[in-house]
């Protein structure tokens, strides 16, 4: 039963981190309908800018004030970049087809990725260690062992997610910005400014995945320039099986596949673990493709 | 109905191809290995068409069905070859096409396993849910004992000469060509244009996407096959991701839903990663500025004049 809880507990903390990189996934499909790509780039970037702050700024490591201070120096750096690769590479594909633009997020990533793996001109291909951002210790709960680092991941999703609530519940641009996934040619009629509100969603996606990239580092020290890939694959089949374009479906997704993926890493399948997410990918898709919580659309002609 | 034509080329282009194996020997080992690699990329590229530039779907796990072909026929020559003790000719002009077939076949399974579950999915779900299965196929061969895990498998016969790569290129544009210029094959382009419409006409979408999954993904597995008895040593590795975004920038490149510029794009694309291999660091980064710079652009591909495309009989 201990081991059960504490498996739970990992579980869960690494499926707040996946929600983080959801959400972003679930947000810009929600205005622009297509698949980011670079988004797991940008949570590796984040990852990297937590590195940076540390290394080059000298921000004091083992303290709660340097760890939250890098991580929104990487939420800030991160929402700058999402806002240029929209405006550089999106924006001038808008109305064009899905497939297009798609393409063209592959593009991206593979840009970050090779610009970042290239030692001259990007941080180059081997893996670094990652600073202790924040004090680390185990603490004694029962049975249970509980690191700070794993409170931490909990503690800052869970005011990233409720100061996201706020933004898309509570303020103008929020509504905006549900308006424009609700319908884009209507938002634009009453006024709204649709290229400011997809920038401003790319921004708050990006941020999210930068603070995800920090606390993913924090617990998992070793990061290099692909490390993104997976996690951000993962993230995309948490924000599938939520229902994409459903913001608490991301956040559950994201949820349910780091509990699945832990509790597989305890079997005799662990070698199977990453394999596990596409599985249950295919199998959504299969069964239930609007996602658990989302709605299906039927197609008009 | 084919014109003879075609055929009459599909043969010129196996002789010449048979020809040209002949006297490989004399050719220069560099370049007969960058040609025979070029001659893969055009098989992959051209299968690949099928699935994204005629039929409108979008597959990421092309280098899966790849993986799949490429083990499968290796595991046959690696061991079952040496237990039937053929001659050393035998081996190479009967059991080793025999084996491409198989890992084809095989390919062709996978096909139909990828196809079924995403007949209703379109566009981004669908290149998700391909991506995924290729990053499944990996992690499968990185977990089999049997076929190497990440050590890779060593040791496979290199039976792959230029009249069976050259050869399997002709039969893929050669299949692809004729399939698409059949009244049956017309629906593939149906499927493209407009799903609803063509639903609306009656057509099976979804035994259409099928169909274009399970031919895309034989050749796939016949170019797996060429490529594993060519190098000689596989690596789950060696599937990745990556590989399949190469052919789908070939694709793009030649201009999806084109033969001749697919073909070209292919053998360039190859050619020039050859030469760009000094540069090393520096080549991804100019195929990832070439991808999005192409998309900005010029989205219909680079090879595509109004000339060609008219033979080609595509609007």
């Amino acid at each position: 039963m201990t081991e059960f809880l504490q498996q739970v507990l990992n579980g869960v903390s690494l499926g707040a981190i996946y929600a983080l990189i959801a959400l972003g996934y679930t947000m810009v499909y929600g205005v622009l309908r297509f698949i980011n790509f670079a988004h797991s780039d940008v949570f590796m970037l984040g990852a990297f800018v937590g590195w940076a702050a540390v290394e080059r700024l000298h921000l004091p490591t083992r303290s709660f004030g340097g760890g939250l201070a890098a991580l929104a120096l990487a939420m800030a750096v991160c929402a700058i970049l999402g806002v240029v690769i929209e405006k550089l590479a999106y924006k001038p594909l808008r109305n064009r087809s899905t497939l297009t633009v798609l393409i063209t997020a592959i593009g991206v990533s593979l840009l970050i990725q090779n610009v970042s793996q290239n030692p001259t001109i990007g941080f180059g291909p081997n893996p670094r260690a990652f600073p202790e951002l924040f004090p680390a210790r185990q603490i004694h709960l029962g049975g249970l062992t509980v690191s700070t680092n794993q409170i931490v991941v909990l503690a800052v999703t869970v005011v990233l997610l409720a100061v996201l609530y706020w933004i898309v519940h509570r303020t103008k641009t929020g509504t905006a910005m549900r308006a424009l996934s609700f319908n884009a040619t209507a938002a634009s009629l009453v006024g709204i400014n649709n290229d400011r509100i997809i920038s401003f969603t790319f921004a708050l996606g990006s941020a999210l995945a930068g603070a995800g990239g920090v606390l993913y580092a924090t617990n998992y020290p070793s990061i290099d320039p692909l490390m993104g890939t997976l996690p951000g694959l993962k993230a995309f089949v948490a924000a599938v099986l939520g229902g994409i374009g459903n913001l608490p479906g991301a956040a559950l997704g994201g949820l349910l596949i780091g509990l699945v993926e832990t509790f597989v890493s305890g079997t005799r399948l662990s070698t199977f673990r990453d394999a596990i997410a596409f599985a249950i990918l295919i199998a959504i898709l299969l069964f239930r493709p609007a996602g658990l919580l989302g709605k299906l659309k039927v197609e008009k002609v | 109905m084919f014109p003879p034509r075609s055929q009459r080329i599909l043969l010129a282009v196996l002789a010449a191809s048979a020809l040209l194996s002949a006297f490989s020997g004399r050719l220069n080992p560099y370049f007969l290995d960058v040609a025979l690699g070029a001659g893969i990329s055009v098989v992959l590229a051209s299968s690949l068409n099928l699935i994204n530039g005629f039929t409108g779907q979008f597959s990421l796990g092309h280098a899966g069905f790849m993986a799949v072909g490429a083990y499968a026929s290796a595991m046959l020559t690696t061991t079952l070859a040496p237990r039937l003790g053929l001659s050393a000719n035998l081996l190479q002009w009967g059991f080793f096409p025999l084996s491409l077939v198989a890992g084809g076949l095989l390919a062709a399974l996978a096909g139909i396993a990828v196809g079924a579950p995403s007949l209703r999915l379109k566009g981004d779900y669908l290149a998700i849910v391909t991506l995924g299965f290729g990053e499944i196929i990996k992690v499968v061969l990185q977990n089999v004992d049997a076929v190497g895990a990440s050590r890779g498998l060593t040791g496979i016969p290199s039976h792959t000469n230029l009249f069976w790569v050259f050869g399997s290129a002709a039969v893929t544009v050669y299949v692809v060509w004729g399939l698409l210029n059949s009244t049956y094959g017309r629906g593939f382009l149906a499927v493209a244009d407009d799903e609803v419409a063509a639903e609306a006409m009656g057509l099976n979408t979804t035994r259409y996407k099928i169909t274009a999954f399970v031919v895309g993904a034989f050749f796939a597995g016949v170019a797996g096959g060429l490529y594993a008895h060519l190098k000689g040593y596989l690596n789950p590795g060696g599937f990745s991701f990556d590989k399949s975004i190469e052919i789908v920038v070939m694709v793009i490149l030649g201009g999806m839903g084109r033969h001749s510029g697919v073909v070209v794009a292919a053998l360039l694309l190859t050619v020039l990663t050859e030469s760009l291999r000094q540069t090393g660091a520096f080549r991804m980064i100019v195929y990832s500025v070439l991808l999005i710079v192409l998309m900005l652009t010029r989205p219909q591909g680079l090879f595509v004049w109004p000339l060609w495309s008219k033979k080609e009989g595509r609007p």
